[in-house]
């Protein structure tokens, strides 16, 4: 039966609401497709803004992977302003796609793309304006599937109440298999309802449902169960092993409202061995599998004639490490010469040759500032994280930067790292300073700018640092504001230094529902009750708002926000995503973090791509290994990259 | 030590095209900033030679004439390109159209310089539909105002409230006499020729003019578009003959 759009509804509306453009859908390279003729149909949610959601790479790639399917349809949804909210409302609108402003309610399937536990939410109310029910249990045969992915899916247990269904890992060929098994379903004449669509896909993917949390009386987790025949007890990521089989995107959409990047990305390897023990991302997409060369090149090629945009942005972790990075930067540069496309690479490793790379990158363009994240203030301080930069790099990679004509050098760190003293933050104003000195001493000038990013840290699952105790945000802002005064301490300094800070309140929220178990679901709920949206937006979030929701809906539990958040866990703790299987051994989780706040300094910990396995569990458990070059290949700028407009 | 010049030298621009083109439907909704990205990315597409600016971010050379504001159709906004070798007006118009999203749609290209080609753009030519307002209403409120003197409205801007005078910039105004065969039920087309004034006065201003005098209140949103620009000779001849 075809479905109606929602657009006449929609359209009165648009011209009372800022910024209408974001909400008509119509971009270049969207797709919209036969309804009827489709078996299974996706709405893909990037639960925040169009302008932060449609430059997400995620939901871009799932978007062609399931378009190109003969019989497969994937349409885009986002969370709409309040303003639009409170007129949909009014108005009886419900929750629309972009591309043909299908209602979400009417698809199979509702894909939820969750990169930050601030968006959770912005889920409720796309859930809400859709008219599916919030609680998976509530919902019937009729209503779409609800199921999330994302990093911050790694730990859904806060939002499991309000999912069906979680996919673990990389998400290309794992919505290929979940639309399989919602075909044959749909086949068959749906069997066993509901519920026996969830047990199919209970072999893909996390089904809440399927699994019981029991406590002990003191709050804690006793164990975690599933609570019918034939689910796994744990359930393991996904991972990607050819990248050059999936080079997607190959057409991405182009916005017409402005978004947060405005260029087109290449993800140039997957994962990071590098073991930075605050970095959730680096644990849970091991091992390292790079995109070849040629790939890459063909990709840029294709996506720059596609779209039409004019900066191309290299992607991965730790972009410098990509085994044939020389090559790319070089041939890339040869081949876009003249053309007006800026190359860009986001660059946070220190060492000289990363400069190298910007350098190369930037050859004919303006050199304006790069970016380091030493992420501790103090050489102690980067041992416990294993950030492995000594002062001596950042000043070589500083004087060798200046010296190439770069003017502006941004830093950023960590504040509340686990045994951080006063002293570790406030050495971050001494490098600063020393910063300036070595880049005025090699450019000979006088305007260079060191800029100091600062946010607080928070624990994540699957890392090292999933069992510390979260710095309390008093002390957060403490340093915080002892960081600045010491900043602007120095009038030879003062004006050459620019301060930036994240305060600590918003990170405990973070930290709260990035640790939190299904009981902190209560939580999430009422606070959207009380008006939460858009948590990850300054100038939306309430500190007190979520104190309060906390504090009445876990009013009858032995837990609180302090519980789930400044309290450190120990080793027979049950951790909320222990049956989560990122396949990193937890033995292995352990000992580092052991080791990182050993009382005789921290161990540190190399990168198994140039040093032996260090056994951190992944490759054993999912069957997988490190895939890297070099290749030997080269990109022959005439013959293998049709040039854009170079005419 | 020496710096180095990153300034990028760039090829000098051989023609000057200028392109008429409508902003119809779902695009109605982009504002200047939105078009001129649309714009930009699509000469890339169609694989266009546009010249770029000079300096350390260098810009495609498109200069547009004053848009529609967002919200308001159109099917008379012009932009001009300036290209590094010459290429035909009539393909660069195809293979422009195809690289745009449905809605921005090129109408014409015209050889010629920025100045040249189209002719001086004092005036426009637009259409308003009011949903749920009667004819005779809107006549009689059309009336009233042609006959005011000056007609002060406030419109919030980006830099606060500002007074205008709707009354001096229209210099034509009426109602379209409805065609029984395609006349949509209850709402009124208003058609009206504007000045392009600095501050600029726009169809809105008009219209809170006739909702704050005469009562005319419409059911939804208005609905308006930009049918022509040109000369005010050729916009109203009535006037000049």
């Amino acid at each position: 039966m075809p479905v109606e759009s929602v657009y006449p509804a929609l359209e009165p509306l648009l011209p009372r609401v800022k910024k209408p453009i974001q909400y008509v859908g119509g971009e270049v390279c969207s797709v919209t497709k036969d309804w009827d003729s489709a078996e299974v149909r996706w709405a893909l949610c990037y639960p925040d803004a169009y302008e932060v959601g449609a430059a997400n790479q995620g939901v871009q790639i799932l978007y062609e992977v399931l378009n190109e399917r003969p019989g497969v349809l994937a349409e885009r949804t986002y969370t709409v302003w309040p303003d639009l909210e409170a007129l949909m409302r009014e108005h009886h609108v419900p929750q629309f796609t972009l591309d043909a402003h299908r209602p979400v309610s009417a698809f199979d399937v509702l894909g939820v793309s969750f990169a930050t536990e601030m968006a959770y939410t912005n889920l409720l109310t796309v859930l809400d304006l859709a008219g599916i029910p919030l609680f998976s249990a509530e919902r019937a045969l009729a209503h779409p599937l609800v199921i999330a992915g994302g990093h911050a899916a790694f730990n859904p247990e806060p939002v499991a109440d309000f999912l069906d269904a979680v996919v673990l890992g990389d998400g290309e060929q794992a919505v290929l298999a979940i639309t399989d098994l919602i075909r044959e379903w749909k086949r068959a004449g749906r069997p066993g309802g509901r519920d026996g669509l969830l047990d199919k896909l209970a072999t893909v993917a996390y089904v809440p449902r399927f699994y019981d949390v029991a406590y002990h009386s003191d709050g804690r987790i006793s164990n975690v169960k599933p609570n019918r025949q034939g689910v796994p007890a744990s359930v393991s990521k996904h991972t990607v092993m050819d990248l050059d089989a999936w080079p997607y995107p190959r057409a991405p959409i182009v916005p017409i409202h402005e978004t947060v990047h405005e260029r087109y990305s290449v993800e140039i390897f997957r994962g990071c061995t590098r073991g930075c023990r605050f970095c959730q991302a680096g644990m849970i997409t091991r091992p390292v599998r790079e995109r070849s060369i040629t790939t890459i090149g063909s990709m840029v090629a294709g996506g720059l004639a596609a779209s039409g945009f004019d900066e191309v942005g290299l992607l991965s972790l730790s972009s410098a490490d990509h085994s044939e990075i020389n090559e790319i930067a070089v041939d890339l540069a040869d081949c876009y010469e003249g053309t007006n496309v800026g190359l860009s690479l986001p660059s946070t490793r220190v060492d000289a040759f990363n400069v190298t790379l910007a350098n190369e990158l930037s050859r004919n363009g303006r050199r304006s500032g790069l970016t380091f994240a030493p992420e501790g203030g103090s050489e102690r301080m980067r041992q416990v994280i294993n950030k492995m930069v000594t002062e001596e790099d950042l000043l070589r990679t500083v004087t060798t930067a200046s010296a190439s004509g770069w003017r502006q050098i941004k830093l950023y760190f960590m504040c509340g790292l686990p045994t951080e003293t006063d002293e570790d933050v406030l050495a971050i104003a001494a490098l600063a300073r020393r910063v300036i000195a070595a880049g005025r001493e090699a450019s000979g000038r006088r305007d260079i700018r060191c800029t100091v990013s600062i946010g607080a840290f928070v624990p994540k699952p699957h890392t090292p640092f999933q069992w510390a105790a979260q710095c309390a945000p008093e002390v957060v802002d403490a340093r915080l504001r002892a960081l600045g005064g010491a900043l602007r301490a120095d009038r030879a300094y003062g004006k050459a230094i620019g301060y930036r800070y994240h305060d600590g309140q918003p990170g405990i929220i973070e930290g709260l529902l990035s640790r939190g178990d299904r009981r902190v679901s209560r939580v999430i709920l009422a606070a959207w009750r009380d008006g939460a949206r858009f948590d990850g937006w300054s100038e939306h979030f309430s500190y007190g708002q979520w104190l309060r929701s906390a504090a009445s809906a876990l009013a009858s539990e032995p837990v609180n926000v302090e519980w789930y958040t400044t309290r450190e866990r120990d080793y027979g703790e049950v951790l909320p995503w222990d049956h989560l299987d990122a396949g990193l051994d937890r033995d292995w989780l352990w000992q580092d973090w052991q080791d990182s706040i050993a009382p005789g300094g921290a161990a540190e910990v190399e990168d198994c791509r140039w040093t032996p396995c260090y056994e951190c569990g992944v490759c054993s458990a999912m069957g997988t290994e490190i895939q890297v070059g070099p290749t030997g290949e080269r990109l022959d700028g005439k013959r293998l990259l049709p040039v854009v407009s170079r005419r | 030590m020496a710096e180095p010049d990153h300034r990028r030298a760039q090829l000098p621009a051989v023609q000057h095209l200028v392109v008429r083109y409508a902003k119809r439907g779902k695009m109605r909704f982009a504002s200047h900033r939105d078009v001129a990205r649309v714009f930009e990315r699509g000469v890339r597409r169609a694989g266009l030679p546009i010249a770029y600016s000079a300096g350390f971010t260098p810009h495609p050379k498109i200069s547009y004439a004053g848009g529609a504001p967002t919200g308001v159709a159109s099917e008379a906004e012009y932009l001009s390109l300036a290209l590094t070798s010459r290429e035909p007006a009539a393909q660069v118009g195809q293979r422009l159209n195809a690289a745009l999203p449905d809605g921005i749609d090129v109408i014409d290209v015209i050889d010629g310089g920025p100045a040249g080609g189209v002719g001086p753009l004092e005036a426009s030519r637009w259409q308003v539909v009011l949903p749920g307002v009667g004819q005779a209403d809107a006549a009689r409120a059309v009336a009233g105002f042609l006959a005011l003197g000056e007609a002060p409205v406030e419109r919030l801007t980006d830099k606060g409230v500002r007074t205008l005078d709707a009354r001096a910039a229209v210099v034509g105004l009426d109602v379209l006499e409805p065609d029984p065969a395609t006349a949509e039920e209850g709402c009124a087309i208003l058609r009206m020729v504007v000045l392009h004034t600095a501050p600029a006065v726009r169809p809105e201003d008009v219209l809170t003019a006739l909702r704050q005098r005469y009562g005319l209140e419409p059911s939804a949103p208005p609905v308006t578009t930009r049918l022509e620009q040109g000369s005010v000779a050729l916009l109203t001849p009535e006037n000049v003959s």
